[in-house]
């Protein structure tokens, strides 16, 4: 870009993508305020009526909300915990030469193309159903009474599943990025005295800090709107033990039919995913930088 | 202490052996330079002293201790990398004080160490910045601070200058001799750059294809060559090589004579040929001389920068008799 006119020329191209991404993003944006202050239900039609701030106070003090918005971080921060540290782990496991690397490669990155519907109801119902799952055999052959995981830890078991889909996409971004350390650092590190605990603390970890940073923000992204693993498992129960807040908005604007209420809670949804990202961007941010 | 014995090492990677069995002997206080082309085994051999790679067979005694086994750690020995291998996350400081926290030494001690070795590697401004932030050169000096400040047996060094311009390169060659002679400790050097080898090697061992070729002071080699190789791998620029009817009117299959030992004359001498290439440096010129009928390879002869020559001139050589070496069928010295 080095003259006036090609400046010019690359704003004027450039123009109908971003005009057309900003319509896309600004017209359902402004639907969803308008109708967040609308008194709109749709086993009401045509009884529509500005209502100001009610359907935010109904969400917000729903306790359904103060339980969603837990669920929601406890998912998200168990999902982000299990998988940075078990594809930490993995990664360096995976980084050792061993006969079949390419093979066991390949696998552990199947679970990423399962879809999540199919994940969770082959978890759901192949491994923790209480009768006929195979956890529950592996508890009878032992004597033990079948734990009901869905009913007895729902969160833990959607955490759980989630972190199985999700690990193989951490394994991954880490095990590249481990391969990509220099070998003569380690090589050095071990001349002046580092024994593998300290190679790995001071040099490996943080060498990884970019990748695991990397790794937080996009799962970040993907986990606070997990939806279809905890409709088809546990559908919110027991109660509201396993609803998030993508879930809580589901069900108030297409099981009660209240597009108003939805519309209400997918605001406070953006908003405290906003927080979230500043949170993240705070703690983390500077590994990004060069 | 550093004296350093390898006795009947050998390295095998797989099928292919890079060393066969080898035997040195490394004095304390020495600097050694393993020279040889890319590919001879000589960084391998530096990495088996160091203990980063295992020998396949034989025995390596460091001050007379079995140290084939020991980890790299426990052998004494600091190395500084061709990439530096410096912790880009920590700052100068910090890469520096790395070995000695790892030893677990008191931290006033690593504080006095750090700044000895920051005040003789003019790095004292720099340790607080992070790697990245330093130019080649001082990147270099901090890897050798690193390896100073553990005050090792021996240093070793893995082609320390190579990614250095040609004008840094000179400089810490001189910085690292100067340091050779302040710490007097061993220090073993790899290089493939013979003008580094000569100027400051104690003991220059000469390999090829794992082979040691000729242990020897610099000037031992330049003046005489145990074989053709390393009579045409020591010097700059390369020995003439003879084959054929001049060589056995002299008693040899190959006779070899340096560009330096080679007297131009325009007017009359013993070998005649058309000067091709003249490279000019000022102080000297070298010239490349066709036809001379001697063989197919261009005879490169050094010639005062003075002399007047040109692309196409005729120009008369004369070989100097005493500075003749001869070489038999085998390539070995007569």
């Amino acid at each position: 870009m080095a003259t006036k006119a090609s400046r010019a020329a690359a704003r004027l191209m450039i123009s109908p993508a971003v005009l057309l991404l900003l319509g896309w993003m600004i017209v359902p944006l402004s639907m969803t305020l308008y109708f967040s202050f609308l008194r709109y239900n749709l086993l009401m039609p045509g009884m529509e009526e500005f209502t100001g701030w009610t359907n935010y106070r109904f969400f917000l003090t729903d306790p359904a909300f103060t339980a969603a918005l837990w669920n929601t971080l406890l998912l998200v921060g168990g999902v982000l915990l299990i998988t940075t540290v078990g594809g930490t782990l993995l990664a360096l496991l995976m980084d050792q030469p061993f006969w079949g690397q390419g093979i066991v490669r390949i696998l552990v990155i199947a679970p990423f193309f399962v879809m999540p519907t199919v994940s969770a109801l082959v978890w759901k119902n192949m491994f923790m159903n209480p009768v006929n799952g195979l956890f529950a055999h592996v508890a009878k052959f032992f004597g033990l009474q079948p734990y009901d995981f869905l009913a007895q830890a729902p969160l833990g078991s959607i955490i759980f599943i989630v972190s199985w889909q999700w690990l193989p996409f951490a394994t991954l971004i880490l095990l590249t990025a481990l391969q990509s350390l220099d070998q003569e650092q380690l090589e050095a590190a071990e001349m002046d005295g580092a024994g593998a605990l300290s190679r790995f603390f001071y040099i490996m970890l943080p060498h990884l800090a970019r990748a695991i940073t990397v790794v937080i923000l996009i799962q970040t992204i993907f986990l606070l709107s997990v939806f279809a693993e905890i409709l088809v498992t546990t559908n919110g129960g027991p109660g509201v033990a396993s609803t998030n807040l993508t879930y809580l908005i589901y069900m108030q604007s297409l099981l009660q039919f209240d597009v108003g209420g939805g519309s209400a809670g997918g605001v406070v949804a953006i908003i405290l995913a906003n927080i979230v990202a500043i949170f993240l961007m705070r703690m983390i941010g500077k590994n990004l930088e060069a | 202490m550093g004296r350093i014995t390898l006795d009947k090492v050998t390295k095998s990677f797989g099928e292919v052996n890079v060393i066969p069995p080898l035997d040195l002997t490394i004095n304390d206080g020495e600097f050694v330079v393993f020279v040889g082309p890319s590919g001879c085994g000589k960084s391998t051999l530096l990495r088996l002293i160091a203990g980063l790679e295992d020998v396949t067979s034989g025995q390596i005694r460091i001050d007379g201790e079995d140290a084939t086994d020991m980890p790299p750690a426990k052998r004494g020995l600091a190395m500084v990398f061709q990439s530096y291998a410096l912790y880009p996350h920590m700052s100068v400081r910090k890469n520096i004080a790395f070995p000695m926290k790892m030893a677990g030494m008191p931290q006033d001690e690593q504080n006095r160490r750090i700044e000895a070795a920051a005040k003789s590697l003019n790095l004292t401004d720099y340790l607080d910045r992070r790697p990245g932030q330093l130019s080649g050169g001082q990147r270099q000096r901090v890897a050798i601070g690193r390896a100073i400040v553990r005050e090792p047996s021996a240093f070793l060094f893995d082609e320390p200058l190579s990614n250095l311009d040609a004008a840094l390169r000179v400089n810490m060659r001189l910085e690292i001799s100067e340091l050779h002679n302040a710490l007097k400790t061993t220090m073993i050097y790899v290089t493939h750059d013979q003008v580094e080898a000569m100027t400051m090697a104690d003991k220059i061992v000469v390999l090829r294809a794992g082979n040691i070729e000729q242990v020897g002071s610099p000037l031992e080699l330049y003046k005489t060559p145990r074989n053709e190789f390393v009579a045409g791998f020591i010097g700059s620029p390369k020995m003439n090589l003879i084959r054929g009817e001049t060589a056995a009117q002299k008693g040899a299959a190959t006779i070899g004579i340096r560009p330096e030992h080679l007297a131009a004359s325009t007017e009359g001498g013993l070998w005649q040929g058309t000067v091709g290439v003249a490279e000019h440096l000022g102080s000297d010129t070298f010239l490349h001389v066709h036809d001379h009928g001697l063989g197919d390879e261009p005879l490169t002869v050094r010639v005062d920068g003075e002399m007047a020559v040109r692309h196409g001139d005729r120009i008369f050589l004369t070989p100097d008799e005493s500075k003749l070496h001869r070489f038999d069928k085998q390539g070995l010295r007569i």
